[in-house]
């Protein structure tokens, strides 16, 4: 048993180290053969940067090697932590995406946990109304979810809630002239409240449906057919029989859209200029702050690994399955 | 069918072909509108600026005087044409994909197997925004980036459908007849999957539509002249604060309702043509 969860473990290190190269790989060639002039994104495009400076610049950052040398020297930095400096704040990538990852992570923990729980709940009761009206409301709301763009969505509610009523603030995270150290925790909650609810109403579709298909084929199997035989009410049965078979797997399915709500918050951040990694990543691929752009790229591969090796444990220790066999390739 | 009772009894079957033809016909229609309209139509007038939507401007107008309707429209039509590319190019990299994995022996499996999972280790946004970058930007780099991303769910569909009938008597029998692998790809294998190929590509068409106004919208996409939907909503942006309200909203609805209408397409057109989904109406 033990033997089995550390080779369990030792699997996902390795496909984590593969995975981790071939990120580096491809994220550094899509880099090069991009039209982005290093130089030019640092000094800007004014002229008063004379030719010979370029070319002192070129020389200094060692572009005039070949690419695979260039690539080696960078993929050293970067697993011996050093992963550069970003143009367009001018300090280091690290310490940009430590403080923009705190941002985004309340955002995204907030509405990761919101969602999940609403997404839960209404999947429940759409399944076991199964083919009533509540149902085929909750299954419209999520078909309709599911075609509508994440920032259309931002801006409607902007416009309702921000505009037309004025219940909530615009944008940014705290009220603008106020000095950082004063800013309140109800000040920042309070513009968190549009952005999180975005993030949320649109990934609740994904867990609803899944949820939804579950109970109902719960409610109709021939158990819940003997329980209500035995007089059971539709509560006990849902305390008894159905949370107990679908929680689990609701949860590890929650921990596998990690890759989905982090592509929901740069949208989300970018509507309401929240201050996240989101927004840092629009900013850089725009103004071409290549080494940023790598930092998070690389970053948010690794958020969505920790997120689907969670799935994965949890596959682990819910089905014996698994367990006994070895671990399940996924 | 003489009686006028039964004409309204429709099966499963008659209702959803109705619908496969009557949102296809919306959706062509839209298309077909939109590409008429010339640029002369959208013209700066600045008499009418900034009109809330009323009769005559349906949907109202923007800050040059400009109709948004006809905007609208053109923008639809443009969006339209880049999923139709965007979902045949993923469709052509999942068949290829999804094929060469099962038939070609482990090792090749193997590698296929790991790029799928590459691609879903990122967010998508990401990978289109890097993609887009790394071609320049504009139209090809959105189609590269977003056929990039949305092959993968078919892959998995056609190799774990490949996978199946290899084991099945029939190619088998081909085999031993001597046929080569490409024959026995091309002659009995591809027109197994042909009913799922056409389900997954009108399915992945709504996902290619809405990336593809979102990507234009973050501004790595469409360049800034197009028409595109996705252009008009980053630029109604500037004036949500001053309550003109119809500048985004129906734009981004009539997105929706397109990206709707066809997987509701895709979805009756499974029941209809896929064999094993037409049993369970």
């Amino acid at each position: 048993m033990k033997n089995n969860i550390g080779k369990f473990l030792g699997r996902r290190a390795v496909r984590l180290l593969l995975l981790l190269v071939a990120t580096m790989c491809i994220t550094f060639f899509l880099m090069e053969i991009s039209p982005i002039d290093p130089v030019t994104a640092y000094v800007g495009t004014s002229t008063k940067v004379s030719a010979e400076q370029r070319a002192l610049i070129a020389e200094k950052w060692g572009l005039n090697q070949p690419p695979l040398l260039r690539f080696w020297s960078w993929f050293s930095n970067m697993i011996r932590g050093d992963w550069g400096e970003s143009i367009i704040y001018r300090r280091p990538v690290m310490e940009i995406i430590g403080q923009k990852f705190l941002a985004s992570a309340a955002l995204m923990c907030a509405a990761w946990l919101l969602s999940g729980l609403l997404g839960f709940v209404l999947g429940i009761i759409a399944g076991v109304r199964e083919d009533k009206l509540a149902d085929k409301l909750i299954r419209g709301y999520c078909h309709v979810l599911i075609s509508a763009p994440t920032f259309w969505i931002g801006i409607v509610f902007l416009i309702i809630f921000s505009v037309k009523l004025g219940w909530l603030p615009v944008a940014l995270s705290v009220t603008i002239g106020v000095v950082e150290e004063s800013v309140s925790l109800g000040d920042r909650l309070i513009h968190m409240v549009l952005p999180v609810m975005t993030l949320c109403l649109v990934s609740v579709s994904n867990i609803c449906m899944h949820t939804r298909e579950k109970t109902t084929a719960i409610m109709n199997s021939d158990y819940v057919l003997f329980a209500r035989a035995r007089g059971e009410s539709t509560g006990s049965i849902i305390k008894n029989h159905l949370l107990r078979n679908i929680s689990l797997p609701a949860i590890t399915l929650q921990f596998l859209s990690f890759s989905e709500l982090f592509g929901g918050a740069v949208f989300v951040e970018q509507i309401f200029s929240y201050p996240g990694l989101g927004s840092a990543t629009v900013q850089a691929g725009l103004r071409g702050d290549v080494q940023l752009l790598m930092g998070i790229t690389i970053i948010s591969m690794i958020f969505v690994f920790a997120g689907n090796t969670i799935a994965d444990c949890l596959y682990y220790l819910i089905d014996p399955r698994i367990r006994e066999g070895g671990a399940k390739d996924v | 069918m003489c009686d006028k009772k039964k004409v309204f009894a429709l099966g499963p079957r008659e209702k959803a072909l109705i619908s496969v033809v009557g949102f296809t016909l919306i959706v062509a229609v839209v298309m077909l509108i939109g590409s008429r309209i010339p640029d002369s139509a959208i013209m700066t007038d600045f008499a009418n600026i900034n009109q809330a939507p009323s009769s005559s401007h349906i949907f109202g107008t923007d800050w040059m005087g400009r109709d948004m309707l006809l905007r609208t429209l053109k923008g639809l039509s443009l969006s339209i044409w880049v999923g139709i590319i965007c979902s045949l190019s993923s469709t052509c990299v999942a068949v290829i994909m999804g094929i060469i994995g099962p038939v070609f022996g482990k090792k090749v499996d193997a590698v296929i197997c790991f790029l799928v999972d590459l691609v879903l280790s990122i967010p998508h946004t990401i990978v289109v925004i890097l993609v887009s970058i790394a071609c320049g930007g504009g139209f090809r780099g959105l189609v590269v980036g977003v056929a990039i991303t949305h092959w993968t769910s078919l892959t998995r569909v056609i190799r774990a459908e490949i996978l199946q009938l290899k084991e099945a008597e029939y190619i088998k029998t081909a085999e031993m007849f001597g046929k080569t692998r490409a024959q026995i790809c091309v002659q009995h294998m591809l027109p197994h999957i042909v009913p799922q190929l056409i389900v997954g590509t009108i399915l992945v068409f709504p996902h290619a539509i809405i990336h593809e106004a979102s990507i234009t919208f973050l501004g790595f996409g469409l360049p800034s002249h197009e028409p595109a939907i996705g252009i008009i909503l980053s630029e109604s942006m500037k004036y949500l604060t001053s309550g003109q309200w119809w500048l985004a909203t129906f734009p981004g609805l009539t997105l929706v309702l397109i990206s709707l209408a066809v997987s509701s397409v895709g979805r009756n057109l499974e029941k209809i043509i896929d064999p094993a989904a037409a049993y369970k109406i």
